[in-house]
């Protein structure tokens, strides 16, 4: 046996030193073009089994994560187990009728599917809240207790003091979603008893979301990325396809191919060099996070000194670009013009040479990108979210869009309006959730401080109005919160601990029992959130434990339109139940049961939305064709955002106020000295103008903690889905990125456990010393699951949100979770 | 004989964003479990930074990845080195290993440059890429092929391969192909440097 322990302990030697070991020998690496793979799409075998073997069948499903991407997955079922992914098999490398190849995500589903830590019984906790103490209950015991106290609190307090959390672990399916809030199962059953208090926004994009209501008028997408095709230029804000929305079908492949098809160039501004900077583009901008506004304002600098700008769009389609198209009201030296020049508030004239001290982007650099920017169109400029999830997140997010508006190329085919890219919607009727009568609506990001302070909160606090959310409706209006939040639902979510920002507090918060009386989590994994709840209410898995639909919504996947059918490769396991069956016996309980059902089961429900779907779009198969073709595709076309608008600005008004686009804002002049917020390092400020807010470079805490920590979106995980998979946890562990520069001067090194903190909190993970993060900034990847030490109580987890505030941000009242100093040290 | 004389690979370096769907789906597909790993993706990292007076950075930085299985080689060190004749160049030209002689001593692992040989920690012995022979003979392609979502990888007749895209393979932190003649066929990374001539470093060494 000595030949087998003997080379058991060379296998310690690292394995992975080979690569540098064996690659001594002089090779001839020749940078030839790169001819397209004359690939093969399906398998000729596929027909007519679509892949399966002797004695499986294959069912059709998709991916239900909230990456914006929407994949279908094949499942091989053996002896009622789903034993194998297969990928689509449908469509081409066409740009309109690409494969929709799942990437690594949903390539592990199975490890969610049979995961040790599904949630298998109902439970109600019997130790403290968080403590992890559980008894199983009977579905009977659960659905009474919930529905018992939801009719207690609707007496005692009002219906707008049932919370429905913010929650994305089910999305795209018709029945089964748990996002957009007021749209699901849990939305339809508080509606059948008088409704509940929801929210406006959400953790992606909060702050643009708030903004650009300001600048557009509404929310209008950009350009879809296929009408790149068009551009000879594109420039992307913190936008990372390649690793946010990596399905084979989605923004990936269409940004990739699009670029393959007309050569354009791509410039990449990201603090760090993401997969898209490393595959897609030709210059890589490395920025300070949270200071992409000064990079703009250089940039305007050089193009209205040197006169590159689009006088004539901005003449015509904007308000407030300079003195002679300010509003009426508007004081002297308000425009964005005088802000450049140093004529406006603060006197400073915005140079290359300034912002090159905020942004860390050379002078020079931002005089050659400005010129190259204005003079090589069409240019789509376009946004990631992440350059808006800052203390400073409204203006940053309009940014982009005011560098579209300078060198005009608003509503053009191969142009951009600057914020992420957009799409043509299928016309899809899904299921119906009835009208939520409470008209209070709070944002997503202000629920914690509405446990505490929610009774009397006003518009001046971001209450909005149910009946309009647009942010220009309201900057005034008269409704106001009657109730601090009592319960929640948490559905398909982990934003009740995990993703939202500070988790210490959040959890001291909840673990006073008087304040939330009831926490409701409904999930298929026992996550972060699910250890929070007083009652687990365990979800049959979306993706092959039911009947479903689900789509390619807005925004995702270029100009490809599709609908998926989600069946069932087997029961629900253990004793989960659909969403909508558990829902059923509470709205049995609240006698509500014919309201909520209309006396359609699940399976009725997906009939009769594929019925009422069929008239909109006839060549839509039946529910018995589409479970054997498995995916309905169609060509949507190219989305050319504002189109209308830039033919006729005055016959296509948008909806601000002078129907324009309002780079300076009234409504937001207007708010300014009547909204509640921090005036001492908050602003409210009606042109979209850098502002050093919170835990932004040159904060005087970065003497205690010098570095810019953000929370990039990961490969291993889509935010902290599928963040339990051995698979995925291999494939990508959890790291903290740190340049080699900073990492040399703490004595880090590639793999070193490290310790990251601020004063709200620590987590430890190892280290990744890269070249690949611009100095001063670190990125603990965001969605990593929360994992406090039972001695220290210092989270080992990675998790990114007990370094993150829940400081509201001034006027969207949402997140700035990437501001956030830090300082690393080894462990 | 088989269908092929020699079956090989053909990556795009170009195309991949070291997404890992090739090694997951390989996984899926063979039910392997952690630290089993048949195909793999090394990043490759290198670049500069500098900081100015001003603070201001410029950096020349640049990666790539490769996606990696066995590369079924024409020269198979593996097989020169197996002390029991478990690991056999054999249908396809498909190097595959016989459980039932594998010893599980490890020196194919040791001797192989591209990491292609996993022991199986289940039944002590070696396991390795069998380019999906079982989907092979009933022509389908390969689990990770069919998979990648950027449509990087594909496969086919060496022979062919080459003839088509040229005979690339020698590419950092590969080592230089004449080693053992690797059935691979790479499309380069704009950025690829050749073996023996890196300037970068292997960046994620606990990942393969």
């Amino acid at each position: 046996m000595t030949s087998t322990s003997e080379p058991d302990t060379l296998s310690l030697t690292p394995s992975r030193r080979k690569f540098l070991a064996w690659s001594g020998a002089i090779g001839a690496a020749g940078m030839v073009g790169l001819p397209g793979c004359t690939l093969q799409y399906s398998d000729p075998a596929d027909a007519p089994l679509g892949g399966a073997e002797e004695g499986e069948r294959i069912v059709w499903n998709a991916c239900l994560v909230n990456c914006g991407s929407r994949c279908p997955v094949r499942m091989a079922v053996r002896d009622g187990r789903v034993i194998r992914i297969e990928p689509d098999n449908t469509g081409d490398d066409d740009l309109g009728n690409q494969q929709i190849r799942a990437c690594v995500r949903g390539r592990s589903i199975r490890q969610r599917m049979y995961s040790p830590e599904r949630l298998k019984k109902p439970l109600k906790r019997v130790g403290k809240r968080g403590e992890g103490k559980w008894e199983e209950i009977s579905w009977d015991e659960a659905t009474t207790i919930v529905a018992d106290k939801i009719k207690e609190l609707i007496s005692k307090y009002g219906n707008e003091s049932i919370y429905h959390n913010y929650g994305t672990g089910v999305i795209g399916a018709a029945v089964a979603r748990s996002w957009p809030p007021g749209n699901t199962a849990v939305a339809r059953l508080m509606n059948c008893v008088g409704g509940f208090l929801n929210h406006y926004n959400d953790y992606s994009a909060g702050n643009i979301e708030a903004a650009v209501d300001f600048h557009y008028g509404a929310w209008m997408g950009n350009n879809s990325n296929d009408d790149t095709v068009n551009s000879k230029l594109v420039v992307m804000f913190g936008n990372n396809p390649h690793e946010t929305r990596m399905s084979g079908g989605g923004e990936m492949f269409v940004t990739q191919k699009a670029k393959q098809l007309s050569g354009h160039k791509v410039i990449v501004v990201d603090p760090r060099f993401s997969d898209t900077a490393m595959n897609l583009a030709d210059e890589w901008v490395a920025i300070r996070p949270g200071t992409d506004l000064a990079f703009v304002a250089g940039m305007a600098h050089v193009m209205i000194s040197e006169g590159l700008h689009d006088q004539e769009f901005l003449d015509k389609y904007c308000s407030g670009f300079d003195e002679e198209h300010l509003p009426e009201n508007a004081p002297p030296g308000s425009s964005y013009r005088s802000y450049i020049e140093g004529k406006g508030e603060d006197g400073i004239e915005k140079t290359p040479e300034w912002a090159a001290k905020i942004t860390g982007v050379p002078a020079n650099d931002i005089r050659r990108l400005a010129r190259e920017i204005a003079m090589t169109k069409p240019c789509n400029i376009n946004q990631g979210w992440g350059i808006q999830r800052h203390s400073n997140g409204e203006s940053q997010a309009r940014a982009p869009m005011l560098l579209s508006n300078l060198i005009g190329q608003v509503g053009i085919p191969g142009g951009g309006n600057g914020e992420r890219e957009g799409a043509n919607p299928l016309p899809l009727v899904l299921f119906p959730t009835l009208e939520n009568p409470v008209r209070p609506t709070i944002s997503f990001y202000m629920w914690t401080k509405a446990i505490t302070d929610g009774k009397g909160m006003t518009y001046r606090d971001g209450v909005r109005d149910s009946l309009d959310t647009n942010s220009n409706s309201n900057v005034v209006n008269d409704v106001v919160l009657g109730s601090n939040i009592k319960m929640i639902w948490n559905y398909g979510s982990n934003a009740l601990i995990n993703q939202h920002g500070d988790i210490n507090h959040t959890i001291e918060l909840l673990s006073d029992e008087s304040k939330v009386e009831m926490i409701v989590v409904i999930d298929n994994q026992m996550t972060v959130s699910a250890r929070y709840a007083d009652i687990v209410l365990p979800d049959a898995m979306a993706s092959g434990e039911t009947i479903d639909l689900a789509w390619q919504s807005a925004a995702t996947a270029g100009n490809l339109g599709y609908l998926i059918f989600c069946d069932k490769a087997h029961e629900p396991l253990y004793d989960s139940k659909p969403v909508y069956e558990m829902l059923t016996e509470i709205a049995d309980k609240l006698g509500v049961r014919e309201k909520f059902t209309e006396g359609r089961t699940q399976e009725d429900w997906v009939r009769w939305m594929l019925d009422e779907t069929r008239k909109k779009i006839p060549d839509l198969p039946s529910f018995e064709e589409l479970r054997a073709k498995g995916i309905y595709r169609q060509n949507v076309g190219p989305y050319i955002s504002m189109a209308k608008f830039r033919e006729d600005p005055v016959a296509n008004p948008l909806e601000t106020p002078s129907g324009k686009i309002e780079i300076y804002s009234s409504n937001l002049a207007r708010m300014r000295d009547d909204w509640n917020y921090d005036q001492g390092s908050q602003w409210i400020d009606p042109l979209p103008v850098y502002r050093q807010t919170r835990e932004l470079p040159g904060d005087a805490l970065q003497l205690r903690y010098p570095l810019q920590c953000i929370g990039h979106h990961y490969k291993q995980r889509t935010h902290s889905s599928y963040g339990n998979s051995p698979w995925l946890k291999e494939a990508h562990p959890q790291l903290v990125w740190i340049n080699k520069i900073d990492a040399d001067a703490r004595g880090i090194a590639t793999n070193d456990q490290v310790r990251v903190f601020n004063d709200r909190g620590a987590t430890e993970l190892p280290a990744f010393v890269t070249e690949r993060i611009a100095p001063g900034v670190v990125s603990v990847p965001q969605g990593a699951w929360y994992a406090p030490s039972a001695s220290d109580g210092v989270d080992k987890g990675g998790c990114v949100n007990v370094l993150t505030s829940q400081q509201l941000n001034a006027y969207s009242k949402g997140n700035g979770q990437h501001s956030a100093l830090v300082q690393v040290e080894k462990v | 004989m088989g269908a092929y004389k020699q079956l090989a690979f053909l990556f795009d370096q170009s195309k991949c964003t070291g997404c890992k769907a090739c090694q997951v789906a390989c996984k899926d597909k063979h039910d392997l479990p952690v630290g089993q790993t048949w195909r793999r993706v090394p990043e490759y990292s290198g670049g500069q930074w500098r900081i100015g007076v001003d603070g201001a950075v410029t950096h020349d930085i640049w990666t790539y990845y490769t996606s990696l299985s066995c590369n079924h080689c024409d020269d198979p060190i593996c097989v020169e080195v197996c002390p029991s004749t478990a690991m056999h160049k054999g249908e396809n030209g498909i190097v595959s290993v016989d459980p039932a002689l594998c010893i599980g001593c490890k020196y194919c692992a040791m001797a192989c440059p591209y990491d292609a040989p996993q022991f199986d920690e289940a039944t002590r012995t070696m396991s390795k890429c069998d380019f999906c022979a079982d989907r092979i003979t009933k022509g389908k392609r390969p689990a990770c092929v069919a998979a990648c979502p950027m449509c990087a990888l594909d496969f086919g007749e060496a022979e062919e391969l080459r003839a088509k895209y040229g005979d690339e393979a020698s590419l950092e932190p590969l080592p230089e192909q004449s080693v053992t003649r690797p059935n691979l066929v790479i499309l380069p990374h704009p950025k690829a440097q050749p073996s023996g001539h890196g300037t970068g470093h292997l960046a994620n060494p606990t990942e393969i």
